[in-house]
């Protein structure tokens, strides 16, 4: 019934990871470089989902649960700590956090 | 026949270009809009790989609550176009390059490890694996289903402790 390759998913997927690192290396706030590690973590989901799929196993699918349970801690954490930072800060360019530069 | 590759092909073209006006955009809110595109063709992509639990979960957790927090911190931190400064430079020149060759990378391997095998297309598993998939939840992967309960309200603890104002 399905008549699309599960290789195709895959590329998807591949292309998505690679977006995210391109906007996780591009991006100067620390709001959006938090956005493109998510979009990251949607690309292995993709991945996770289709090999689950191409497998006839559901292991795959309990993976993507626990990831995106992760992704949501990850996620109230680090808005937290980006609060802490422009309170701190006043600024949420990832330049401007420089304490620990060598 | 025909449908599924047309809805595909449109997904994957929506997901694409959500990620790359991430990329592009300037104001922290137009990537987080870009971002809520991605994850809803994500979703439909999840619908179509016959997972329906997974893209109701993408929907209400990440489309929903993840992206509301984001969208919530915008707007109280008033955040405007990001400054572009002489680093960025750098960044663009080698990042953008080594991005590239990553997605060729990982595209070539997995386009490339996943040719020799068969794929399992059951028409049965679209319509069980939401019972299966609560089954292997609550049964095989009991422990780790608990512990991730536990990380919860650590992160929920840990983010009460640092948004709060100190006395």
């Amino acid at each position: 019934m399905n008549a699309i390759p599960i290789s195709w998913y895959l590329v998807l997927s591949a292309i998505l990871f690679g977006l995210g690192v391109i906007a996780f290396v591009f991006k100067r706030n620390v709001i959006t470089v938090f956005m493109s590690i998510e979009l990251m973590l949607n690309a292995v989901n993709l991945a996770f989902v289709a090999f689950a799929r191409a497998h006839d196993q559901l292991d795959g699918l309990v993976f993507v649960f626990f990831v995106i349970v992760v992704a949501a801690a990850e996620a109230a954490v680090g808005l937290a700590i980006v609060i802490m930072l422009a309170q701190n800060r006043q600024s949420l360019s990832v330049e401007r956090v420089n304490l620990l530069k060598f | 026949m025909i449908l599924p590759l047309i809805i595909f092909a449109l997904c994957a073209l929506l997901a694409v270009g959500g990620a790359v006006a991430l990329i592009l955009a300037r104001e922290p809110i137009h990537s987080a809009l870009a971002l809520i595109l991605v994850m809803v063709s994500l979703a439909v992509v999840y619908l179509l790989l016959g997972a329906p639990f997974v893209a109701a979960v993408q929907i209400i957790v990440y489309a929903g609550a993840v992206m509301v927090l984001f969208v919530f911190v915008i707007m109280l931190l008033n955040t405007g176009a990001e400054e572009h400064t002489s680093f960025s430079k750098i960044a663009k020149f080698v990042g953008v390059p080594l991005g590239l060759v990553l997605m060729l990378w990982i595209g070539h391997w997995m386009f490339h490890a996943q040719a020799g095998s068969a794929i399992g297309t059951a028409e049965g598993m679209v319509q069980s694996s939401t019972t299966e998939l609560s089954k292997m939840l609550f049964q095989q992967y009991l422990f780790p289903f608990e512990a991730t309960s536990i990380l919860i309200l650590i992160a929920l603890l840990g983010a009460l402790v640092m948004a709060r104002k100190e006395e």
